[in-house]
């Protein structure tokens, strides 16, 4: 049995450890709190668009935008993979990229190609160490993701689309259900589909005016529309990646606190062995005197 | 009673104004338009600038946001700005897109490109069973 001191020393070390997850789990509360409200924030934008996506589609049948266009043969898939930058937060990381790769190794054994472009570190160093070909990727987004940083690795993912080396995109994150649930999903982005941008509201279609013309102002339209169903899966991802982190440190600090009770049963019992002992040496000195 | 339309202007990061005017000015891509209710609808992109919303309520001081570029969709009573929260333009997204590609190749250097999926694999079950391991040790003790 190990000595009184050393098992002093384990619980004061488990009890720091508690320290350190008590805290993280009211960090990612509060961070949970601001990304949800963030999620919250960003869906406005998403409706306004879509709605105006669909009057337009609506009012404009004669141009085809590539983004709508089914294609016959799909020679490679894109993934758009949302992680979180950083760890300690339950299966949630594992969760989602287990389902990309499913849904991969399905590809592949139709003799699908597969390009990645990653958002968030944990999804970018796991398609690199597996040797995927990630095309872009973004990492480090910090707290306040802004779409000022996914422009760039989505436009390369959309240019390879446009460019035909590309024939659907699908998009990956974790969608957040409440605090306890949050489920990886697998959606598709391109080719839009058309139940996503819907029917306009109204029976009757305007004929609009352009300003500069019809096709850069709906070129500009879709480009923002994909952006905005990305940021909101990055907004949507970091809800989750909060709340499972909550629930993962909370775990954590329960089980420490189970840890340190049986820590401190075996310590109050070797104590108490220690002094048997010594009292039995005792009485067993004084009766050989 | 004056005429008045809904106005809502929408970044994709928050809703920053929503609310009911009688005129707005706006700075389109052809130069600063003036918007009135009933105008015809009309698309159009927006430059940086100031976007000057007159509320129904002529006893409210204007409101005036500053927009780095967007669309504006105009419907008869219904006005959207879909605001860009960011600077936007062709040759800066082009750079932007460049920047991401080369980083990208940057860190692919001396991959194949083929996924390992028994590697992938391996990797994912070791995560799994940490996992379950300490869902183990969680249910312990209960």
């Amino acid at each position: 049995m190990a000595g009184g001191k050393e098992i002093r020393t384990k619980i004061k070390s488990v009890k720091n450890t508690q320290k350190i997850t008590r805290a993280m789990e009211m960090v990612a509360t509060s961070k949970m709190r601001r990304a949800q409200e963030r999620m919250r924030g960003a869906r406005p934008y998403g409706e306004k668009i879509r709605k105006v996506t669909a009057h337009l589609s609506a009012a404009l049948v004669d141009y085809a935008h590539p983004f709508l266009q089914k294609r016959d043969t799909v020679k490679r898939v894109g993934f758009i993979v949302v992680t979180s930058d950083k760890g300690l937060c339950g299966g949630l990381n594992t969760n989602a990229l287990r389902l990309t790769l499913n849904a991969m190794k399905e590809l592949h054994q139709s003799g699908v190609e597969i390009a990645v472009t990653a958002i968030g570190n944990k999804g970018f160093g796991f398609m690199n160490r597996n040797g995927a070909k990630v095309i872009s990727h973004v990492v480090g987004l910090g707290d306040t993701p802004h779409v000022e940083q996914l422009i760039g690795p989505i436009k390369v993912m959309v240019d390879a689309y446009v460019a035909g080396e590309v024939d659907e995109v699908r998009l990956v994150y974790t969608k957040f259900v409440n605090t306890m649930r949050q489920e990886p999903t697998v959606e598709q982005l391109l080719p839009l589909a058309g139940e996503a941008i819907g029917q306009p509201d109204h029976g009757y279609n305007w004929e609009y005016l352009y300003e500069p013309d019809a096709k850069t102002v709906i070129d500009d339209l879709m480009i923002r529309y994909l952006e905005a169903l990305v940021y909101q899966a990055v907004a949507e991802n970091m809800a989750s990646e909060n709340a499972a982190r909550m629930v993962a440190m909370k775990a954590a600090t329960d089980n420490a606190d189970k840890v340190i009770g049986n820590l401190q049963l075996l310590y109050n019992k070797t104590r108490q062995a220690a002094i048997t002992k010594e009292l039995s040496e005792i009485c067993a000195g004084a009766a050989a005197v | 009673m004056a005429m008045t339309m809904h106005v809502d202007v929408v970044s994709a990061e928050e809703l920053i104004y929503s609310g009911t005017a009688e005129f707005i000015s706006a700075p389109a891509d052809k130069g600063e338009i003036g918007i009135l209710p009933r105008h015809a609808p009309l698309l159009t992109r927006v430059r940086p600038g100031a976007l000057r919303i007159k509320p129904a309520n002529s006893n409210d001081p204007d409101v005036i946001l500053y927009v780095s570029g967007g669309l504006l969709e105009v419907q008869p009573h219904v006005v959207t700005v879909l605001a860009d929260t960011a600077i936007r333009g062709a040759d800066i997204d082009e750079a932007k897109a460049l920047d991401a590609k080369r980083r990208a190749e940057e860190a692919l250097k001396g991959k194949t490109g083929a996924v390992d999926f028994a590697m992938a694999q391996a990797e994912l079950l070791e995560a799994v069973a940490k996992l379950a391991v300490l869902e183990k040790l969680k249910k312990r003790g209960h």
